[in-house]
């Protein structure tokens, strides 16, 4: 099948506690933080390329594009995942400050009427914005059913379904849904046996979490073509829809904890200071 | 003056707690702009729902009966038709209210500010205050749009309380589900086994373990107890639950559950920023741990370095005296 993966940079989500603020509260500031793709994104390549393979013949079943929106450095986070095996890529130049979850969904729907993939499979949520939104918009933009929080895919009706298990606050929701659909994917999703495609053997034990490339996907990438064109180009409302009008950071908690010896401390601090017991 | 729809989370044909952190939200907009506030139930036992959601000061309640398990397809149509006017649409900010409300959105042509930990309102314009980047950031956002799809972090508004009268409960009709709603079906809600221990998100204790417990079997026989010596709910780390410790629904974090409880126990968790954005609002936090550099130490109020599994049964005596 066909399948486009939406992918993201966002400030290394490790050191997240070192994004700060400009001064006058105007936007957030990441400089010295690395570009990362977002983890979600990640997990969305791993499970577009589990879908589309044999992982036991090495065989390809079908094409992975993966597409970005933002600043020419995108195309590092295209070329990653170009060599985790995707096909080739589009990438949608744009300020990322003039992006809110709409413009995105607006600019997936166009290179969704040109490339026409079966399937969207995408992150739930990028962990710079914190969002969880854009898939779900994506969908109703293209009259698309939507199965979100994706933590198992299951091919069925020999390939034109899934069965998805969605992980919800409360278990799990499984439903069937039919090509063309968007699929938001959760952490779970990488996990060993998290997507059946009917091709790969059932047995097949893949590793816990996304792949890393190999040099030879890495030398590979070189050659894929990536697809750039400007965001003006594909005609669509960049209207935004949100105003961020200050960003602050959260208040420090009053921070250096207070050691203490043993556990006969510990009640008693926690009874007479912190009367919580 | 601003209107305001709360979409009721309904399970087992029940409203859940975080409906009520909805009202609260609806009720802090609805006093601030001289607005006022109606309650929409949709989904299977919506009538019973919406008898029960009554008591919380609505203009009105409405009732949509839906048939069969949810999926978004079966429900957005409805919510727009009715959601349209109003100046704010308020979903919960559980999965359930996450996956609707940008489906809800999109039909309304309304911008959405999700998991949302504030509002204030100026001369009339709503601003919402929102964590990002994991709860390193807060954001200040308005919306441009002429209604406004919103989502209240149970852990940051209270569950409104019932505060008499009866509002008048009104069936509304399903509006025709989406085209889409051909190609997605409900199968099946596999629901956790239920736990004799308070919701995570509501209880005013939470224990959570890390990998440090080791197995399961660190979780029910070491950290259970502790956890019921103070009446709280257990949580743990993405860790644990990666490694099957324990169930996945009761991850905190970034992409878990959020929350905020008067006292959090720490027990061999080490503090990855994506646990800490789940529950570094907590009033008090103690972490256990062996290791002195954990980053947890970072937002700990006390931090006792000992190895969890002589400390956590002492600790449990201790407690249980203490209470005593």
């Amino acid at each position: 099948m066909k399948i486009l993966v939406p992918v993201k940079r966002v400030a290394d989500p490790e050191n997240a506690n070192k994004v700060k603020v400009a001064p006058d509260g105007s936007r957030v500031t990441t400089d010295g933080l690395e570009w990362k793709i977002n983890p979600f994104d990640e997990y969305a390549v791993e499970a577009a390329l589990r879908l589309n393979e044999n992982a036991k013949s090495a065989e390809r079943l079908g094409e992975t594009i993966v597409a970005s929106i933002g600043g020419k450095d995108a195309a590092q986070t295209l070329r990653q995942t170009l060599a985790m095996g995707a096909d080739r890529a589009v990438h949608i130049l744009a300020e990322d400050d003039a992006l809110d979850s709409f413009v995105v969904a607006r600019a997936l729907k166009a290179i969704v009427d040109k490339e026409q993939p079966d399937v969207v499979v995408m992150g739930k949520q990028a962990v710079d914005g914190d969002s969880n939104t854009a898939g779900q918009i994506l969908g109703e933009l293209l009259g698309w059913p939507v199965a979100s929080f994706a933590a198992s895919i299951e091919t069925s009706d020999g390939g034109k379904s899934f069965i998805v298990g969605r992980e919800v606050d409360t278990g799990v929701l499984k439903v069937k849904i039919t090509a063309p659909c968007v699929i938001t994917v959760d952490l779970r999703i990488v996990a060993p046996g998290s997507v059946k495609n009917g091709a790969t053997p059932a047995e097949h034990a893949y590793g816990e979490g996304a792949r890393y490339a190999s040099l030879k996907g890495i030398m590979a990438a070189k050659k894929k073509p990536i697809d750039e064109q400007p965001l003006a180009g594909l005609g669509v409302d960049v209207t935004t829809t949100t105003k961020y009008t200050k960003f602050e950071l959260p208040p420090a908690r009053k921070g250096g904890a207070k050691f203490v010896a043993d556990v006969n401390e510990l009640v008693a601090l926690l009874k007479s200071e912190a009367k919580v017991l | 003056m601003t209107d305001i729809l709360v979409i009721a989370e309904l399970l087992d044909g029940k409203a859940r707690k975080t409906t009520h952190s909805a009202i609260n939200l609806a009720k802090q907009i609805a006093a601030g702009t001289g607005g006022a506030f109606d309650v929409l139930a949709i989904g299977d036992g919506a009538k019973a729902a919406a008898a029960d959601l009554a008591g919380f000061g609505a203009r009105k309640v409405f009732a949509t009966q839906i048939d069969g398990g949810y999926v978004a397809e079966k429900y957005a149509s409805t919510i727009a038709a009715l959601g349209k006017g109003y100046g704010v649409v308020t979903v919960t900010a559980s999965t359930y209210g996450k996956d609707l409300a940008p489906h809800v959105a999109a039909k309304l042509g309304a911008g959405v500010a999700s998991d949302i930990s504030g509002v204030s309102v100026e001369g009339g314009t709503l601003t919402y205050k929102r964590q990002m980047y994991a709860g390193n950031v807060f954001g200040f956002v308005q919306l441009t749009t002429a209604i406004a799809v919103v989502s209240p972090r149970q852990a940051e508004f209270e569950p409104a309380q019932p505060s008499g009268g009866a509002s008048p409960v009104e069936d509304y009709a399903a509006a025709a589900a989406d085209a889409a709603a051909a190609r997605i079906e409900f199968i099946s809600l596999e629901q956790t086994a239920k736990s004799a221990r308070p919701e995570l998100s509501e209880a005013a204790v939470v224990v959570a373990g890390g990998r440090g417990l080791k197995s399961a079997d660190g979780f029910t026989n070491v950290l259970g107890p502790l956890v019921d010596s103070l009446g709280g709910a257990m949580g743990a780390s993405r860790a644990a639950c990666d490694a099957g410790y324990i169930a996945n629904d009761l991850q905190i974090g970034q992409t878990g559950k959020v929350v905020a409880p008067k006292l959090y126990i720490a027990v061999g968790i080490s503090g990855a920023i994506q646990h800490l954005a789940g529950m570094k609002g907590s009033k008090v936090i103690v972490a256990i741990n062996k290791d002195k550099e954990a980053p947890v130490a970072q937002v700990a109020d006390y931090f006792l370095v000992a190895d969890l599994f002589k400390a956590v049964p002492e600790l449990t005596e201790a407690i249980k005296k203490a209470r005593a």
